[in-house]
């Protein structure tokens, strides 16, 4: 029975091929996004594990200091003799050319078996060479490729450590950091031999810490992924209208088909049967093509993400994309399950079909119309929770469900919101065709409010991300300026160098400041601890948040360090509230600064504090006040005396570029994903305008009959399509801003730890709405075309068919 | 008891941590060479000898518990240089490595440690005399009445088992070879060679839970080198025996491609060493035994006419197998005939 049946149902799209491409387009479009954000998630993820898994922190307990401060490294001894299976290891920043790298060092002959993962030792290399003296770095082979030359020791790539991270012995990397004697924490043997001496007894001050707790990337980036994730759905739900509106026509030209199939004595439930076939074949063709198409565009947008990141959180994501089974076995699933969603509903309905019913075309719309209302209460009550949200609801999940209760409220609001606002056009039309006109694009809505809906959230999504990106692009530009301040940033090599660099600048340049920094844990977080001279530039430019009064002087003074946003928000740390910092110092919380685009929290004491305490810092690098005029003759000079490589000194205006050049990089990621949301919109409004033109004859040919010319229908159907998309633009802005409100309010501060400014760009509102009406123009052409060029013989055949 | 010795040639070969070994079998350039003019001094020789490349401190005890059984222990530090350079922290081209083991009729249970000397976590030290590598240690009396290694405290411990031991000397130490410069192969290599074999026993080991108190002897080899192993040496038999009538008996076999090289050396009840010529012993496998898939001789005929010596000796456990980075064989063992005793028994090199 399948036999004669499938091939009788799918003969339709033989005769539909611009149907079947629409459908099969929506499909593969739906997939191809959700499966490209999958791709992109699960290529970072899995670098975050790798991270997590070097010297396996993911499975094995280490032991740190609880203070966060560095270990005497004879505490090891002191824990291997009393029992006690753990291995040492160190780590820091290391500045290789101009670049920061992540330094770790072990010691291979105490490290736990699943800590050797690391590529470590190489067989036939030996650890011999590993441990002694010029020593080896490891590395991951685009790091490898990198610092070759830029270091004493040989470099031995490892492709399963990440990008940026070197490893070498430990001897070696406490030389290098200037940490000798001190280790950083302990990794602990899972196998532990019985009767060993408590820790708190052999190591006062030592915690043990869980597995995989110290993997902050991941819990950081989190928010990042979530909101690649909801535009990845925000995609695939766009691109479920289209293949709803497809399948609605499908199953409306059809209907005679199957009145006359289950006549002929196919039974209901084959019909259903060879219809859900129909519907899997789709979608597993779409399915596929769309998981390609969805590598396809991972694979443009992966570096971007990779630099966003590495920007925002520091992470390191390579620039390879491995093709994962899960990835097309998800996108193939939810092709199906989108197909089978989309068609449900009208499986039903032939189901229910009564065997002798007449067919009647507008059938599934006028039941629309009737649920305008409900879905209008329903969207209103979601706003209502939505706004009573943005007032009392705090953290990251409650941002992301109320940006979801405000655009999926919006969107059930828009149908009655555009039919009001065409009740009033048709009470203000005084010609009897402008009436029909806004008559007739009321009782159109039903059939085109889904595609509304989607170029509703499309719009509101690219104005409330614009509005995000670009206030903080505004606000990021202001605060470059800020923090920035000083001409010239030189690096030395070595701390003679920066000796005779510092002495070489005094008589040449207006000041010479000093930037250096340890790291450790403040608040029990990650920390750079910086140290700043006091001198004007500082008083004059720095980006204070909040601050008691005479500041600078406090932390002078070195009774009051500053906090960067990120920790003060975190942390919630109030003004004069004391701050312990590693080996002891505690000192009150004297201002906030805003610190954008830096992952981990930061900490501001004098410089003399920060060489008192952490005699180790490392003393390399200086930022130079000098007249602007002078400083590019300066930067030469130094560079000429001291044969710096020229990344080692860099002008403030190269840094402003640079990192303007990595913000605008951060966030293409976003406009393509904004473009191609809209892409999708469109087509969705396309597939529903050709759906909807094939049945709303019956409403044209009355008109054409009393006289009006079809080519003037044809331009009243197009303007038509433009005042819609105009009437949504306008829904969006408000839409928009309140989600742009939502990102910078709520899910930045969760996120990334600072809150920005809200600026309006009226201008690009108006670029969009030019894009939407364009959209919108693209959309009903070809519809209209076809309707100013439909032979009068169909017209007539309307009256012939009257019911 | 110079057999050791190929434990280490053995890591040479091994992947991972053992790479640190490697280089081990090439010419010892920078290190010293033993020689036959040096004179053994106590206590300095308990301790480490940089200039060499190899050392080790290994005691063997077999003990019977309260339960009426046979046990044996094996504790042992092998020092390895990397390179001759003296240099501190991280950078001292010392490696160590640990091994321990307890054997009982039906289990044998063994472990092993490296370490770095770098920060602490092994190492050997005088007065008192202390060789240690995690909490692994043997450690001699902080003001001995007589020589630093005369009584000891022993411990370690591994998965499933532990053992505290407190070992006290009743005779002298013994110098091995020709007065503790001992010939390996016929062309000449050779090592420094010392053993204290009369240790009285007395402890407690801890076997899968159970513990057991023990009593017993041991007996202690220091043996120190640079360049111990030709390259055609494929492993050794080495047998340490105490006799019931307090004399004892170190034997070794060399086998390599060209045939055997025999040796030993006989001692008196009151320690008095007489080196044995290689055509005075005779040393015949009486049986193997399948051992982690290899054919291992686990009982033996020993024959030294010259003393009328003829005894077979049978292990306490055939599976006493070392499963470590360097695998071998090493168990105590019994043996009747002529005179009757116990010992320990150490097999490298069968495939």
């Amino acid at each position: 029975m399948l036999a004669v049946s499938l091939p009788a149902i799918l003969s339709h799209w033989r005769r539909h091929p611009i149907q079947l491409a629409m459908l099969l387009l929506g499909l593969c479009l739906a997939t191809a996004l959700w499966s490209a954000v999958q791709a992109i998630n699960g290529e970072a993820r899995a670098s975050y594990a790798r991270a997590a898994a070097v010297l396996a922190q993911d499975s094995l307990t280490q032991i740190v200091h609880a203070d966060g401060d560095l270990i005497d490294q004879t505490v090891f001894a002191r824990l291997r003799t009393s029992g006690w299976l753990v291995t040492p290891v160190v780590n820091g920043e290391l500045r290789l050319g101009g670049t920061r790298y992540r330094l770790i060092g072990v010691d291979p002959v105490s490290l736990p078996p699943e800590a050797r993962m690391i590529g470590l030792p190489e067989p036939g290399n030996g650890f011999t060479a590993f441990i002694s003296p010029p020593w080896q770095f490891l590395a991951h082979p685009e790091t490898a490729t990198r610092v070759t030359g830029l270091t004493g020791s040989p470099i031995v790539a490892s492709s399963s450590l990440m990008p940026g991270t070197l490893v070498t012995d430990i001897g070696h990397a406490q030389k290098l950091l200037g940490l000798e004697g001190s280790i950083s924490r302990l990794i602990e043997w899972k196998e532990q031999p019985a009767g060993r001496k408590p820790l708190a007894q052999v190591a006062p001050g030592l915690v043990e810490r869980a597995p995989g707790t110290s993997s902050d990337i991941s819990r950081l980036t989190d928010s990042f992924h979530l909101n690649l994730t909801a535009f990845g759905f925000l995609s695939f739900a766009v691109g479920l209208f289209i293949v709803h509106a497809a399948v609605g026509l499908a199953f409306e030209q059809r209907r005679i088909t199957f009145r006359t199939m289950r006549a002929l004595g196919l039974p209901a439930i084959h019909l259903i049967g060879a219809l859900m076939i129909e519907a899997l074949l789709l979608s597993v063709v779409a399915g596929l093509a769309g998981v390609a198409l969805g590598y396809g565009v991972a694979a443009v947008l992966l570096p971007d993400v990779a630099a966003t990141l590495k920007g925002l959180y520091g992470a390191e994501v390579p620039g390879g994309l491995t093709v994962r089974p899960a990835v097309w076995a998800a996108g193939l699933a939810i092709a199906a399950g989108g197909t089978l969603f989309s068609t449900s509903g009208y499986l039903v309905r032939t189901w229910q079909q009564p065997l002798m019913n007449a067919a009647r075309p507008l059938a599934w719309i006028e039941a629309h119309v009737r649920s305008i209302r409900y879905q209008a209460v329903a969207g209103i009550s979601m706003l209502v929770v939505a706004a009573a949200m943005a007032w009392l609801a705090t953290g990251l999940a409650a941002g992301f469900i109320m940006i979801g209760l405000l655009f999926l409220g919006a969107a059930f609001a828009l149908p009655l919101a555009l039919s009001s606002a065409l009740k009033l056009g048709t009470r203000l039309a005084r010609a009897p065709l402008t009436q029909w006109f806004w008559a007739d694009a009321r009782q159109q809505l039903p059939g085109l409010s889904l595609a509304l809906m989607a170029l509703l959230l499309a719009l509101a999504t690219n104005i409330g991300v614009g509005t995000m990106v670009s206030s903080f692009r505004q606000t990021f530009v202001g605060w470059l300026d800020q923090r920035l301040a000083s001409e010239l940033y030189v690096t030395a090599r070595t701390e003679a160098e920066a000796q005779r660099i510092a002495a070489f600048l005094k008589d040449r340049a207006d000041a010479v400041l000093p930037i250096w920094h340890v790291e450790g844990t403040a608040a029990g977080q990650p920390v750079e601890i910086y140290g700043v001279a006091d001198q004007r530039t500082y008083r004059d430019n720095w980006p204070i948040i909040e601050a008691v009064p005479g500041v600078w002087d406090e932390v002078a003074a070195g009774r009051g360090l500053l906090v960067n946003e990120q920790l003060w928000r975190r942390r919630r740390l109030a003004l004069g509230q004391s701050l312990l910092l590693p080996r002891g110092l505690s000192l009150p919380v004297a201002g906030v600064y805003s610190d954008y685009g830096n992952p981990i929290g930061q900490v501001i004491i004098s410089n003399d504090q920060l060489t008192d305490h952490f005699p180790e810092v490392q003393r390399l690098r200086y930022g130079v006040r000098i007249a602007p005029a002078l400083a590019d003759g300066l930067a030469d000079a130094l560079r000429d005396r001291f044969g710096l490589p020229r990344e080692n000194v860099v002008s403030q205006a190269s840094i402003k570029a640079f990192s303007l050049g990595v913000f605008d990089r951060t966030f293409t990621v976003t406009a393509a994903l904004n473009i191609l949301t809209l892409g999708v919109a469109t087509i969705a409004m396309f597939a529903n305008l050709l759906t909807l033109a094939n049945m709303r004859l019956p409403s044209v040919a009355p008109v054409w009959a009393m006289g009006v010319r079809l080519k003037t229908l044809a331009w009243l159907d197009l303007t038509r399509g433009l005042m819609l998309a105009v009437l949504t633009m306008v829904a969006a802005i408000p839409l928009g801003i309140a989600l742009s409100w939502a990102l910078l309010a709520i899910v930045n501060v969760e996120a990334f730890g600072w809150r920005l400014p809200l600026h309006l760009f009226p201008w690009d509102w108006l670029r969009l709405a030019i894009m939407a009406v364009t959209a919108a123009l693209a959309a009903a052409a070809l519809p209209s075309w076809s309707l100013a060029h439909t032979p009068p013989a169909r017209l007539t055949k309307v009256f012939a068919h009257e019911r | 008891m110079s057999v050791r010795v190929l434990v280490f040639y053995f890591l040479m070969v091994l992947p991972a941590i053992a790479q640190g070994f490697a280089g081990l079998g090439g010419p010892a350039e920078g290190f010293a060479k033993p020689s036959r003019a040096t004179v053994l001094q106590f206590p300095q020789d308990h301790g480490v000898h940089r200039p060499f490349r190899v050392e080790w401190w290994y005691l063997t005890a077999n003990l019977q518990g309260d339960d009426g059984e046979d046990y044996g222990v094996q504790w042992t530090l092998f020092r390895v240089a990397l390179s001759p350079d003296q240099a501190p922290g991280w950078e001292d081209p010392q490696v160590w490595m640990g091994h321990a083991a307890v054997t009982s009729k039906s289990r044998h249970l063994a472990a092993e440690r490296f370490a770095r000397s770098a920060v602490g976590q092994a190492g050997v030290e005088l007065a008192p005399f202390r060789a240690w590598i995690d909490n692994w240690h043997m450690t001699g009396e902080k003001n001995p009445s007589a020589d630093q290694l005369s009584r000891l405290a022993i411990g370690a411990s591994g998965e499933g088992f532990s053992y505290d031991l407190t070992a006290t000397a009743h005779g002298p130490i013994v110098l091995q070879g020709d007065a503790g410069y001992s010939v390996k192969s016929l062309d000449g290599h050779a090592s420094h060679y010392y053993s204290q074999p009369f240790y009285a026993v007395a402890g407690a080991i801890v076997l899968e839970g159970r513990r057991i108190a023990v009593t017993g002897q041991a007996w202690l080899d220091r043996e120190w080198s640079s360049q111990p192993l030709t390259e055609d040496q494929a492993g050794w038999d080495w047998f340490s025996l105490h006799f019931d009538d307090g004399e004892k008996l170190m034997v070794y076999r060399f086998r390599d491609h060209a045939g055997d090289y025999l040796s030993g050396t006989w001692i008196s009840a009151n320690g008095k060493p007489q080196p044995l010529a290689p055509d005075e012993l005779a040393l015949t496998p009486l049986e193997t035994a399948d051992v982690a898939g290899r054919r291992i001789p686990v009982r033996w005929r020993l024959q030294l006419p010259a003393r009328r010596l003829d005894i077979e000796t049978r292990p306490l456990n055939p599976q006493a197998w070392m499963d470590l980075s360097v695998p071998y064989w090493e168990g105590p063992i019994r043996f009747e005939g002529t005179k009757g005793g116990v010992g320990y028994l150490e097999m490298t090199g069968y495939k």
